[in-house]
């Protein structure tokens, strides 16, 4: 594999990182990373903390453009044109992709209006259509059965894993392309994360997933790609079961197999 | 494994298991050549003592296997790790292999014994020496090369097994000729004939410890490969 343009083999590519540099003000937090994201596969950034793969996954959908101080240079190219600087409606963009944090984030209100919420702001849809659309997401998140008797109660009074579940479905109710996932299930216990993982694969028949992870066993547990991340570098990114069976990079290698000190 | 782990205790337990698979292969080394040294001298006691050491042997095989799953199990190993842990797995079953070959020719010897035969015949059992002394040779290699994760000596190791061949082949050629000449050696010549395909077996052990040794190091698994081939690829 060629050691700077990292392009999985035989995929329909979603989105193409070129040179892409990330700054927190004099901090150069995202070294010149050139990578391909294949489609509708699950794609996973591991890594010690501080190397970068957060930053990434927030650059996807531009989310750093809330805080001023923080600037990306390169391209990530999604359908032709480059979404770091495209003038599009950045709402547009994050309605294309998704994005679910490592705390489940409830909406102060109930479990319908939670899905709702979003598609709200780009589509208006008649209420037995936004019916349709609450249980199809909730059903895709693999959260219907469970909440589908009280969908009018707080989406906070839920457990853990059920939230987190609850902000896929959010997620996902406005039909993004791509959907990114930092650390899902940190705050998971394994019965959860196992639902989760469930669910990553199964998503996957219809989006294309990044997931950032500290659980280098999720990653290998639920991904097809993996990237291994070292300060701010991009250090191997290839198939999952070559980056754990038999990694290319010596530093890969002593990540994995918890060498790394 | 030069460098170590974050978990200071995941190094002990690999050591461990590779000290362990060491010593079963000094354990099986010694049984083949005391099995030949029996036979050379007609001597079942010897053949005896090598019987008894066949229990033990399993019972190491038994542990060690164990221990892989246990160490698989608390650590999920990966890469390397994990690549060390299969190849130990192969390992211990061709080490065991190796055991039995050696209790086959102890029983041999018991037999041959038993039914009266000595040096007075004049069977090549030098010949057979020989084999062994090759044979055992590369074991004692393919485990050197396997306490040093050294490629360069498990590829000598594949190289040489082709000699260990010619031997058998010509050793078969040698007993045939005895057997034709004095059709009362017939007998104890096809014991000796399995004798040489035990040694031979020996030989091909070593060999597939060489080829796990490169799985491990370069994680190519170079098996049904010529040796040419095989040196072209971890070059």
């Amino acid at each position: 594999m060629d050691a700077k343009v990292e392009t999985p083999v035989g995929e329909q590519i979603k989105l193409s990182v070129r040179n892409l540099n990330f700054y927190y003000g004099g901090f150069h937090a995202l070294k010149n990373i050139t990578l391909d994201i294949p489609e509708k596969k699950v794609t996973a950034f591991i890594g010690p903390s501080g190397c970068g793969k957060s930053t990434l996954l927030r650059a996807f959908n531009r989310m750093y453009e809330l805080y001023p101080e923080q600037r990306a240079e390169g391209e990530i190219i999604m359908d032709g044109s480059n979404l770091l600087t495209s003038k599009d409606d950045v709402s547009l963009i994050r309605a294309k992709i998704g994005m679910v944090f490592q705390k489940p984030t409830p909406f102060p209100m109930s479990i319908y209006d939670n899905i709702a919420f979003g598609v709200k702001l780009f589509e208006s849809l008649p209420r037995v259509e936004m019916d349709e659309r609450v249980e199809w997401a909730l059903k895709k998140a693999a959260l219907w059965n469970e909440v589908k008797d009280k969908l009018g109660q707080s989406g906070s009074g839920l457990s853990g894993g059920q939230q987190q579940r609850l902000c896929i479905a959010r997620g996902i109710a406005i039909k993004p392309e791509v959907l990114l996932l930092d650390e899902p299930c940190s705050a998971l216990d394994p019965i959860s994360t196992g639902k989760i993982e469930e669910l990553i694969h199964e998503l996957k028949t219809d989006y294309t997933v990044v997931i950032v992870t500290h659980n280098m066993q999720q990653a290998a547990r639920s991904s097809d790609y993996t990237a291994y991340m070292y300060l701010g570098d991009l250090i191997e990114f290839g198939r999952t079961q070559d980056v754990f069976m038999r990694p290319t990079k010596k530093d890969t290698e002593d990540y994995i197999t918890g060498r790394f000190g | 494994m030069n460098d170590r782990h974050l978990s200071t205790q995941f190094d002990a337990e690999l050591s461990g298991i590779s000290t362990r698979v060491l010593e079963m292969g000094g354990m099986v080394e010694s049984q083949v050549a005391r099995a030949v040294h029996a036979l050379v001298t007609f001597n079942s006691e010897i053949a005896s003592e090598v019987l008894a050491t066949e229990e033990r042997v399993n019972q190491t095989e038994v542990e060690i296997d164990l221990d892989l799953s246990t160490i698989i199990a608390r650590r999920q190993p990966t890469a390397r790790d994990l690549r060390l842990l299969i190849a130990i797995s192969k390992t211990i079953a061709n080490l065991e292999r190796v055991g039995d070959e050696a209790a086959r020719i102890a029983r041999t010897v018991q037999r041959l014994v038993n039914s009266g035969v000595s040096s007075r015949m004049r069977l090549p059992v030098n010949d057979l020496a020989y084999e062994s002394e090759l044979a055992v040779s590369q074991l004692r290699k393919a485990l050197d090369a396997f306490a040093r994760l050294d490629v360069e000596r498990a590829v000598e190791v594949l190289k040489k097994d082709d000699l260990i061949d010619q031997e058998f082949e010509g050793l078969l050629r040698k007993l045939i000729t005895f057997m034709m000449e004095d059709p009362r050696t017939i007998s104890s010549s096809i014991d000796l004939v399995f004798v040489a395909k035990a040694i031979e077996r020996v030989g091909d052990h070593a060999k597939n410890l060489a080829e796990q040794i490169i799985y491990i190091v370069k994680g190519m698994d170079v098996r049904h490969n010529s040796v040419g081939a095989v040196e072209d690829l971890v070059r």
